[in-house]
Formats: structure tokens, sequence, C-alpha cells
């Protein structure tokens, strides 16, 4: 069985992939993954996954260009400045 | 080549990442899983030469350190040959070719370890050479790959340091100790030159081409030099080459290295070859109960 | 010597001697994970002994490093057990098992010494030791019904009984109830040492005797 390893460095970090391990069980897993990501002390936690119950999401659909949605729909430059120039603040 | 490989290979050359399910051409993923099995296969065997020193090491803080420093080695060969599985290639299909002679590992890793002196030496110039290569393979193309790399860096950065401690205790030691380093780098010196391959120019190299490696043969050979002959001078040491020298252009000169040496070292003809193989297959072999029965999953 | 210092130097011999023997699987375990923690269990067993000799070091006037390494083979005191060459699984892991339980017992024993800090020493001690209980644990588990796993646990319980004075014996013989058939067997005592430990030592303490006194 392949098991993925996520962990965290430090308290209140996020979980991050740091790899994954081939073990016939969780035992031989956490055993294992012990030493591999921790026996400098370097990680505060480890998430171990079986590889099989990890539901991966790649594909995205985008055809009608919701850009409202994201922050470079914005064009917020160009309106401050008229805005500005109709109130008379524009700075120096 | 079809369409789809000369989109690939301009998404590779704009700097893309691959991902293990992603669609690859047939010859990058056979060229990239020969590449860092050779890197899985390197870490495995130079774990040989240095074995026999934790054993004799003089001092409990030098026992626990290379102890250390080797576990490392082992845990990066674990960590490559996961990454070589996922693209395809199960570990007990390399290690099979490793121990029948099919598959290579890297030159140093041949030749014979004689005193505490190559102790050092390893850990501070062999180790020195391979990191080179390994930050520059942090760019790799193969994002599984190039992820490890930052764990396996991260801890080579240690071995570093233990060996340039182990070399300082010995050139401000007993004369004997001091001869022990000179000799042992008066040994080294031609693999380590010949270490990061012929002078192929990046852009003939396969692998450059197809974005597996990030940097040409010459280019980590300068930087060795650049960053390693400095410091060998400083301690009073000599480089066994009359030809070494730093131009004004800050290139450094040296005689052309031994590449039918090089040759026949990588295709099993080195001094420890044969050896290191058949006592790997031999446990490889005892043991295979162990993972059969055990081990299955 | 004070028995403190004979305490010391059994508990740091067979420590030493032990990770010696644990750091031959190195590059050579049946997988490179096990390779990996077998490697950290023979340097856990190291950074005991090199406490204990530290420990010793101060009552005997002298350093770690030169108990550890500059004593004749014939004045280390550790049992027997360890000093053998067991370079196939099941005999090695049957006694990485046997050897965790007596260790088990005398860690116990010495965390209700009078001395501080040889207590101190073993509360230390015993907090690493549960990962190593853990990890032959898992492989007694996995081997319980391997005929040479249970033959090398035959063979080589005498040898564990001898670990331990003889009145701790039977707090070993409760921690490993169910496959050893006989409890009361001849312990092969600590004292004599094997044919083994001399070549052992040579290797040992080769490149240290190349230049004596010297820093490294």
């Amino acid at each position: 069985m392949i098991f993925e390893v996520f962990r965290q460095e430090r308290k209140g970090q996020a979980f991050a992939h740091a790899g994954s391990i081939a073990a016939p069980d969780a035992e031989f897993a956490e055993a294992w993954a012990r030493e591999q990501y921790g026996r400098r002390g370097e990680s505060e936690a480890l998430w171990l996954v079986p590889r099989g119950a990890i539901h991966a999401v790649t594909d995205w659909a985008d055809e009608f260009d919701l850009k409202y949605r994201r922050v470079d729909g914005y064009s917020i430059k160009a309106r401050l400045k008229e805005a500005r120039e109709r109130a008379g603040t524009t700075p120096a | 080549m079809d369409a789809r490989t000369e989109e690939f290979l301009a998404y590779l050359h704009e700097g893309g990442a691959v991902e293990v399910n992603d669609w690859m051409p047939d010859e990058y993923r056979k060229r990239a899983i020969k590449f860092i099995e050779m890197h899985g296969n390197s870490e495995l065997m130079g774990v040989l030469p240095e074995r026999e020193w934790i054993l004799r090491a003089p001092t409990l803080q030098r026992k626990l350190a290379l102890t250390a420093k080797v576990q490392d080695e082992v845990g990066h060969a674990q960590l490559i040959y996961r990454v070589v599985e996922d693209l395809g290639k199960p570990r007990e299909d390399c290690l099979r070719d490793l121990v029948s002679g099919k598959a290579k590992f890297h030159n140093v890793f041949h030749y014979p370890t004689k005193t505490w002196g190559d102790v050092g030496v390893i850990a501070w110039l062999v180790d020195a050479a391979a990191i080179i290569s390994q930050k520059a393979l942090l760019k790799c193309s193969y994002a599984p790959y190039a992820r490890i790399m930052k764990k396996i860096c991260w801890e080579e950065s240690f071995h570093i340091l233990h060996g340039r401690d182990v070399i300082l205790a010995l050139v401000t030691g007993t004369d004997e100790q001091r001869g022990l380093v000179q000799e042992a780098l008066d040994r080294w010196w031609g693999p380590l030159m010949q270490f990061h391959g012929t002078q192929i120019p990046a852009d003939e190299d396969p692998m450059v081409h197809w974005r597996i490696k990030s940097q040409g043969n010459e280019e980590a050979r300068q930087q060795f030099l650049e960053g390693y002959v400095p410091q060998i001078w400083e301690l009073g040491l000599t480089v066994p080459d009359p030809k070494l020298r730093r131009r004004d252009d800050g290139v450094w000169e040296y005689t052309e290295p031994d590449w039918d040496e090089l040759k026949s070292v990588v295709t099993g003809h080195g001094p420890r070859s044969a050896e290191r193989l058949d006592f790997r297959r031999r446990f490889l072999e005892q043991e295979k109960w162990v993972r059969d029965a055990v081990l299955a999953a | 010597m004070s028995e403190r210092a004979r305490l010391l130097l059994e508990l740091a011999d067979d420590e030493l001697i032990v990770g010696w023997r644990e750091s031959e699987w190195t590059g050579i375990a049946p997988t490179l994970e096990e390779d990996v923690a077998f490697s950290s269990i023979a340097q856990n067993e190291i950074g005991h002994a090199r406490a204990a000799y530290e420990l010793a070091a101060r009552d005997l006037g002298t350093d770690a490093d030169a108990l550890a390494f500059d004593r004749p083979p014939e004045e280390y005191r550790c049992a027997p057990l360890v000093e053998l060459r067991l370079l196939e699984w099941a005999p090695a892991i049957a006694r990485r098992y046997l050897y965790e339980a007596a260790d088990a017992v005398r860690i116990e024993a010495l965390m209700a010494s009078d001395d501080p800090e040889v207590a101190g020493l073993a509360a230390k001690i015993e907090r690493e030791e549960a990962y190593h209980r853990m990890h032959a644990e898992l492989w007694h588990e996995r081997l319980r019904n391997e005929p040479r796993y249970r033959d090398a646990l035959e063979r080589l319980w005498p040898y564990a009984l001898g670990v331990l004075p003889e009145p701790l014996r039977p707090r070993l013989s409760e921690r490993v109830p169910d496959l050893v058939s006989d409890k009361l067997s001849q312990a092969i005592e600590r004292g004599e040492h094997t044919s083994e430990l001399a070549e052992l030592w040579e290797e040992m303490t080769s490149v240290r005797r190349s230049a004596p006194g010297a820093e490294w």
C-alpha cells in the first residue's frame, strides 16, 4: 500500500505533502514515517493517508469568463483616478 | 516528433512542471526513470564504502555523526525509488537491475576507502560535488523529483559540516593524521574530476534538453572547483594536478580527466564494483523471505 | 570500582556493543525503510552508552571515549548476548526483541535507584525505549509463527537471561510469556566473553589505536 505523508513543520502551520511510503499496513507506515520525516525532530505532526483515500480534482471549466470572482477582474485604478479628479483630491 | 510531444517540449522550455499523472512522451518518462534511478542506486551503493567506518569510528561523537549521515543516504534512496516507482518502474526491478550490473551508479562509489582520511574527504568533497548537481536538480521539470530534492539538499548540508569538521580535526592533529588527508585527497582527485561527467555542451545534453537536468556538466565542475579548491589550498593541502589554475576570466583549467576510466568504472569495472554488488545481492537474496512473507501488502 | 561505576559500565558496554552489532545492518536490511529504522535504534543505543560512560567517567577520573574504546577486550562488562554477530534477519530481530525486554527490566530497576543521577539517566533512556519496543513488538507479531524466528528466540533465551542479575530474571520471563518453552534454562552469564568480542574490538578500535591520544 502507498501512504501519502503530510507534514506539519510547526504548530499553527498547514500540513503540506512531503512524500510517500510503501508499507504493508498503517503500523509499519507509522514506524517508518516517524523515521523518514521526524528523526531530526523536524516535524510537529504527520498525517498518513492511504493513496486510495485521496480524491484528486484536477480539471476545471471557466467557459464564460467569470472574472468578477477574481482580483484581476476589477480595474480600480482608472475609476479611482477619475473620482479623485472630480472631488479635487488628487494627491500631489 | 509528433505535435503533442513538440507542445510538451515547448512547455518544458518555458519552465513547465510535470506531475505524476500528467501525459508525458515515452522518451521523457524513460529518461526521467533512467536518471532518477541512477541517483537512487548511487545513494544506496554509497552506503557500503562508508559503512565500514561507522564500525571503526574513533570517538562516540564521530560514530553518531557518521551513522546519521549514512542513514540519510539510505533515506534518500527510499525517497528516490518511490519517485521512480510512481513513474512506472517498481523498486524490486530497480534493485534487480542494480545487482545484475545492468543499471549504473556514480563512479565515486566504485572505489575503495582505505583510511579515516577517506571518511573526511568523502563527506567534504564528494558530497560537495554531489550537492552542486543536486541543487541544480531543484529545478528539474519532473516535480515529484524536484520536491524530494529539497529534503535531500537540506540533509546534505549536515554532511558537509560533518566532513569539514573531520578534516579540520585531522589537519590540526598529528603529522600522521595530516598525512591521512593528503593521501586520501591524492587518491580521490581523479574520480572527483570525472564525477560531473564529460564536457558535453549543455545544449547537446539530452537530459538538459528534456529539462531533467538544468545545468551542464562543465558548469557543475567549474562550480565545484571555484568553491572547493580555495578551501583545499587554505588548509595547506595540495591538489595532485600541476595544470590546475584559475584564469583571470574566472575559468578553472585542469588536466583532462581520464574519460576511459570513467566509462570503465560506471560500466561495473571499478576496483570495488563487483565486490559491493555481490555484497548487496547476497543480502537481497538472503532476506527475500522477509519481503515476501512479512512485508507484502 | 564502585558499585555504581560497575553498573553504569555494564549498561554502557551493552548499549555500545549491541549498537555496534546493529550498525552492521547498515545498507543491507531487508528494506530501505527498515535500514533507516534500525539505524535510529543503533544511534539511540550509542547515545545511551555515551551518557552512561560520561557518568562513569566522572567516578573513574577519565572520559567517555577512553572508557568506550581504550580498555582491552577483557575489561568490557557487556553480556554475551550483545556480542553475537547475527547477520540474518530472524535472529537479529529475536535479539532485538529479547534485548529490549531485558533492558526494560533493567531500566525499571535503575529508575528506582536511590542515586538521582542514575535514576535520571534511566528515565531519559526509558522515554526513547518506548519507540524501540514499538518497533520490536511490530516485528515480533509479524514473525511469531516463522519457525526460524521461534528457533532463534529459543536459542537466544539463555543469553537474554544473562543480561540481568538473577533476582531480576523472573521479571524477564513475565515479559516474554508465550513463546519460550524452558523458562528456567541455564543463563549464559555476564563475566565471560564470547570468542566474538575480540574480533569486534579489533575492528572497533582500529582507527583509534592508530594514533593513541590524538583528537579526531
